[in-house]
């Protein structure tokens, strides 16, 4: 068996990337971000518009909408959060795995919006972490379009290796 | 044209009544199953707390307010038309309608709503119908996709971008609108808007076909909507359900028919109506209704007249920027409607329009002054759902999808 | 039949706790005295003037004047293309009335609303519990002496809330010769 080839091999030349593990599962992640359309009210109609055919959501690899938790990796609020709804978009936020975002879209989802009231959570952040907030009452689609891209960028600098510490900390790569 | 076959399908409300006679003796422990608030098929945040025998349903308990934002109480809080925002929130599917429903409530209050220059009454019209299809190709697209047929959700929303891009020239915004102001508008058509709206006519008009092909001949569509959720004419008005789903039941009874508001009596347009009541009779009527609107938006193009859009009463509409600036009477007129807003008498009026979802009735009880001291929403939404307890039971599972879609509710309208 | 005549027919019927029809914007209202025979009354208008259709029931608090609450109803006939409206006042000690769901099945959902925003029993409902807010709120939100940011409460594992803080907006209007900083309270951030 010949074992020459382990150096530079001019025939592959173009056909192999180099880079970190790090980079690569964040490009993974990043390019296919599978939406939990929490769609609540208006906005969720908005959210509906997103994934047709004129925005086409499935240019960011996000048309996947899966309406069970277990096959998601961000929750898409769109609309007001009552407190009789709050539980429930909890426990399913609870229920998806781990890598997971969320994105509050709208006025609503992010502040409680125009409904001050007596039956309306002011904001999805009092029961969530949010990654990205949308303005709008509604947002346009290509507003979350845009908070997609936000993510999108804010995943792909996030550590993915378990220790959490970059690549270079650990002594790992030299330059 | 060659003839088309008459397709015999039978009534599957049958069939799944064989299969409970089969099951009899297997029967056993019954199952409690939890439906929403988060589910594809719930349009929303309903929840059905079924309890099923087998995959038949024999209890079923719809339990709603998981969108309950308390609009009654804010109503309470503002001058009317600081409330019109709220109005678009309600069934967001056609914000237009309920901006002009409301809009006529409160003119009826301060007794207005005959002096409306013919222009505003046009342009509402307008709007309604414009609201109806937008609302019933999304309802229709939901309720296709429901019982597995994707595209004709694509195309039905290919057709209310169209809208969305008339409604946006027109107010603003895509579709919470706020399009209306007490005694009028908040702003006349813009330049080269009604060809805009002619062209889309002719658009929308084939699209309605193309949807037609795809579904109402469609075997696996008929057979998962026909003969399933058959609501006969007693309960349809015991129920008190309104709008298309009250047409399904063989009932002719159309408020802009019966009690005709704006200018329905002036215009030209047939009422759909089904014969048997069960989701595809639902389903035509929809369709039917969508090819009348746009019969009345050509006509409404055809005839819509020139002149003000706005009362000319400076205690009820906003005067204009530039008069307010140079005129005393003005300026008073409008600090007095900013700070106190319209005088309305004490009274009380209900008004009812036909939404698309049904009848869309606000009640005002006033004690004078700015504020009402009580209003209701009467929406169609929660009382077209209150059939659901007495109907799903001796249903399959999967005809619960089939009856919700039929049934096109919004959430936003039914807890308010 | 005009809406006048059926109410009419109403009145001579039940001569002893109606009023007379008030007319105004062309609708017609009859005051019912005696809260305990609502459903008797319904059940005439139903049978013998085709009423057949309840359009909407609803709850008024008045405040401070007695008695506190009002019931409205709201009938139509789908025969005679009329609208009718029936009013009764339960005052706050009673705060019960007869339901009307065995006239009307509609009337469930929208007696058990106005149990659920203003506390009003319906006496026979088959099924009263509060429909828009969660079973175990402490509250009935549409009362007047409640407060629009609502107030504090706590379920375990079913919901809670919070008072909602106002500032920032004129979520709140009362109209009157007050300056806007009274018209409008806003809650301010301390300074």
């Amino acid at each position: 068996m010949n074992t020459t080839e382990i150096g530079y091999n001019s025939k592959i030349e173009g056909n192999v990337v180099h880079t970190r593990i790090d980079n690569a599962v964040s490009w993974f992640r990043k390019n296919s971000i599978w939406p939990m359309p929490m769609g609540l009210a208006c906005c969720g109609i908005e959210l509906m518009a997103a994934g047709a055919s004129r925005y086409d959501i499935s240019r960011f690899g996000s048309e996947v909408m899966r309406f069970s938790p277990r096959q998601s990796d961000v929750m898409i609020v769109a609309g007001t959060v009552t407190y009789k709804m709050a539980i429930a978009v909890r426990r399913i936020y609870e229920q998806m795995p781990e890598p997971k975002w969320v994105i509050a879209m709208g006025a609503c989802a992010s502040s409680g919006g125009m409904y001050r009231s007596y039956a309306t959570l002011q904001g999805v952040d009092r029961i969530l972490p949010v990654d990205v907030y949308v303005s709008g009452c509604p947002p346009r689609p290509e507003a979350l379009l845009e908070a997609l891209m936000k993510l999108q960028d804010k995943i792909s600098k996030e550590l993915h290796i378990k220790d959490k510490k970059p690549a270079r900390d650990r002594g790992l790569v030299l330059s | 044209m060659a003839e088309l076959k008459n397709i015999e399908i039978s009534d599957s409300a049958v069939r799944s009544a064989e299969a409970l006679d089969e099951l009899q003796d297997l029967q056993g422990e019954k199952m409690t199953l939890n439906m929403g608030p988060s589910h594809p098929a719930t349009h929303g945040v309903l929840r059905l707390s079924l309890e099923l025998d087998g995959e038949i349903i024999s209890k079923a308990d719809p339990e709603i307010g998981y969108l309950h934002r308390g609009d009654e109480k804010i109503a309470e809080n503002m001058t009317y038309n600081q409330f019109i925002p709220y109005t678009d929130r309600l069934d967001y599917l056609a914000p237009l309608a309920n901006n002009v429903a409301y809009a006529l409530a409160v003119e009826k209050l301060l007794g207005v709503d005959d002096k409306l220059p013919e222009r505003c009454k046009f342009i509402r019209v307008i709007c309604c119908e414009l609201a109806r299809v937008s609302a019933h190709l999304l309802g229709l697209g939901a309720f296709a996709m429901d019982v597995g047929a994707l595209t004709v959700f694509l195309h039905t929303f290919n057709e209310r971008e169209k809208i969305y891009n008339l409604i946006e020239a027109l107010t603003g915004a895509r579709f919470t609108t706020t399009y209306t102001r007490i005694g009028g508008l908040s702003r006349d058509l813009p330049e080269g808007w009604t060809e805009e709206l002619s062209k889309f006519t002719k658009e929308v008009s084939e699209a309605i076909e193309e949807a037609d092909k795809l579904l109402t001949r469609n075997k696996i569509f008929i057979d998962r909507t026909k003969g399933v959720g058959v609501i006969t004419r007693e309960e349809a008005i015991d129920f008190g359900l309104t709008g298309p789903n009250l047409r399904g039941s063989n009932i002719e009874y159309d408020l802009r028919k019966a009690h005709p508001y704006l200018v329905y009596d002036q215009l030209d347009f047939d009422i759909p109506y089904g014969e048997v009541g069960d989701c595809y009779d639902r389903y035509l009527i929809r369709m039917e209704e969508m090819r009348q609107s746009v019969r009345i938006l050509d006509q409404c193009i055809a005839k819509l007249p020139n002149g003000p859009v706005n009362l000319d009463d400076g205690k009820i509409v906003m005067p204009h920027k530039q008069k307010v600036l140079s005129s005393m009477e003005e300026l008073i007129h409008q600090f007095m409607l900013v700070t106190q807003g319209q005088n309305a008498p004490a009274g009380e009026v209900y008004f009812g329009a036909e939404n698309p979802k049904g009848e869309l009735g606000f009640y005002i009880f006033s004690k004078g002054g700015g504020v009402p001291h009580r209003m209701k929403i009467r929406a169609p939404s929660f009382v077209n759902l209150s059939i659901l307890s007495h109907k799903l039971p001796g249903h399959m599972m999967s005809d619960i999808v089939a009856i919700l879609g039929s049934l096109d509710f919004v959430m936003g309208e039914c807890d308010r | 039949m005009t809406a006048k005549q059926l109410a009419k027919k109403i009145q001579s019927q039940f001569k002893e706790i109606t009023s007379d029809p008030v007319e105004f914007r062309d609708e017609l209202t009859i005051d019912i005295a005696d809260a305990k025979q609502i459903s008797v009354v319904c059940h005439f208008a139903k049978e013998h003037l085709d009423f057949d259709y309840l359009v909407d029931l609803c709850s008024i608090d008045n405040d401070d004047e007695t008695p506190r609450w009002t019931v409205v109803y709201h009938i139509y006939s789908y025969k005679h293309f009329k609208h009718l409206r029936l009013k009764v006042h339960v005052s706050e000690e009673d705060s019960k009335l007869p339901t009307v769901t065995n006239v009307w099945r509609t009337a469930n959902w929208h007696e058990r609303e106005v149990f659920d925003m203003m506390g009003i029993d319906f006496i026979g409902h088959p099924d009263l519990r509060r429909i828009l807010m969660w079973e175990g709120y402490p509250y009935h939100p549409l009362r007047k002496d409640f407060p629009l940011a609502g107030k504090s409460s706590d379920m375990p594992d079913v919901a809670f809330t919070d008072p909602v803080p106002l500032e920032g907006g004129p979520f709140v209007t009362s109209p009157g010769n007050k300056d806007s900083a009274d018209r409008e309270p806003r809650v301010r951030n301390p300074e």
